[in-house]
């Protein structure tokens, strides 16, 4: 699945870009804090526009010149670094959110499959409000993984995490990129993180 | 306990009271969605004037219902040409006038609730699959429903209370547009209907000392229910 990315947006002065390509496995956006990684998975997810460029993967075009794609047909399944689950809704609802919505010629993944990869089968009655951070973490990736997305966004997936959950949520990323073969966008500002994880590195504010 | 007569008072004020905030609703959800998430050219003075019955003499507001609504005003005479419709002198206009009063105070209650809604939470619907709407419904509106109910219980205690328009527009009409405060008013001008000058009174306090304690537990309850659910 080839992802050809060239995007660019002016925020007052500075203007926030990147140009690359990837093939599958995890692409770290690599860079230190403050140089718009987030604005660039925003831009893939469509939740930010563009000034200019171009955004592909797997031979459809999310954003060019002519097309922009609204978030919701994209396919692109967003990890974001707070989790961001629905505070209404319980776990199982917050996993089967993007399920309902999908094409069910899309779907790869059942709800148990989910569950069991993810070892959140004895969470799904729960609140998020009373999830702990890897907990939270884990139901975030269900979700996004149930809505049978192409690509997966993930914007600091560890940080509020402390060491122990960080590894046990690495272990989780790897078997994505593994098991799952689903290709990943990963942005972080760590080293042994992308190190660890990544398959290729594309360095961003350099 | 209540007379036939007292019982028909608080059954009008009930209609009155529950026919305007429901069918103010919409109107004053837009209202505040607008308000809350918007920034526009004339944001303030759509601020203001969604206020000014607040702060407006209601017999000012009600003059100005009678200008715009009476039988040779731009809005009653047209209502009356198209539809046969007036709203002077009956309990419908009663119920405008008291969905007028209590407007602001249903945006203020939906406007704070939609301002505390995570935005990203949108987003994060948005990427999931869903469209504008849908987002809306599922993610946004059950966010700011607290917010909602209390406007609707706040409008409402509102609404059985108003006075001052309402008799300015549609008179004071036993059996018609006579609502509690108006039907007090009527009872102090008669000797010895002081018992139920104090029978009215007491329901009137009852009626909006419950409205506000509700409306107050609504509100609470969101946030005691996350902090209940936040460790």
């Amino acid at each position: 699945m080839a992802i050809d990315i060239d995007v660019e947006r002016r925020f007052g002065a500075s203007v926030i870009g990147a140009q690359f390509t990837a093939e599958a496995g995890l692409t770290a956006l690599f860079g230190p804090s403050g140089v718009g990684k987030t604005s660039l998975l925003n831009m893939v997810a469509g939740l930010l526009r563009p000034d200019r460029g171009h955004i592909r993967i797997g031979g459809r075009t999310l954003f060019d010149g002519a097309t922009d794609l609204p978030p919701e047909a994209r396919r692109v399944g967003y990890v974001f670094q707070d989790g961001r689950l629905f505070p209404h809704r319980r776990v199982k609802a917050n996993l089967l959110y993007g399920w309902r919505l999908a094409d069910p010629a899309n779907r790869w993944m059942t709800l148990d499959e989910a569950a069991d990869f993810l070892g959140i089968g004895h969470l799904l009655g729960r609140w998020p409000q009373s999830l702990s951070g890897g907990e939270a973490q884990r139901v975030a990736i269900g979700r996004a993984l149930l809505a049978a997305p192409q690509i997966l966004l993930m914007d600091e997936p560890l940080s509020s995490l402390d060491a122990a959950r960080r590894d046990d949520i690495m272990t989780v990323i790897e078997r994505i990129r593994d098991e799952l073969k689903v290709p990943i966008l990963y942005v972080s500002h760590d080293r042994a993180e992308v190190d660890r994880l990544a398959t290729q590195i594309v360095e961003v504010g350099k | 306990m209540l007379s036939a007569e007292e019982w028909g008072i608080v059954a009008l004020s009930l209609k009155v009271g529950g026919v305007a905030v429901l069918a103010t609703l919409p109107l004053a959800f837009a209202l505040a969605w607008v308000l809350a998430r918007y920034r526009f050219p004339g944001r303030l003075l759509l601020d203001a004037l969604v206020h000014l019955p607040l702060v407006l003499p209601p017999v000012v507001t009600g003059w100005l219902l009678l200008v715009a609504f009476g039988p040779l005003g731009p809005i009653g005479s047209r209502l009356q040409e198209w539809l046969g419709v007036t709203l002077m002198f009956r309990w419908t206009g009663a119920a405008l006038a008291a969905a007028i009063m209590a407007l602001p105070l249903m945006v203020r209650a939906m406007r704070l609730s939609i301002e505390g809604i995570d935005r990203r939470l949108e987003g994060a619907a948005r990427t999931l699959g869903a469209g504008r709407w849908h987002a809306f419904r599922t993610v946004s509106l059950p966010l700011a429903l607290p917010g909602v109910l209390a406007a609707l219980v706040l409008g409402f205690a509102r609404s059985i209370g108003e006075f001052g328009a309402t008799i300015t527009f549609v008179s004071n009409i036993p059996g018609e547009t006579q609502t509690l405060p108006l039907a007090i008013y009527s009872a102090l001008q008669v000797p010895g209907a002081e018992a139920m000058v104090t029978r009215l009174a007491l329901l009137s306090v009852a009626l909006s000392l419950g409205a506000l304690i509700l409306s107050e537990w609504l509100v609470r309850r969101t946030h005691a229910e996350r902090a209940r659910h936040g460790d």
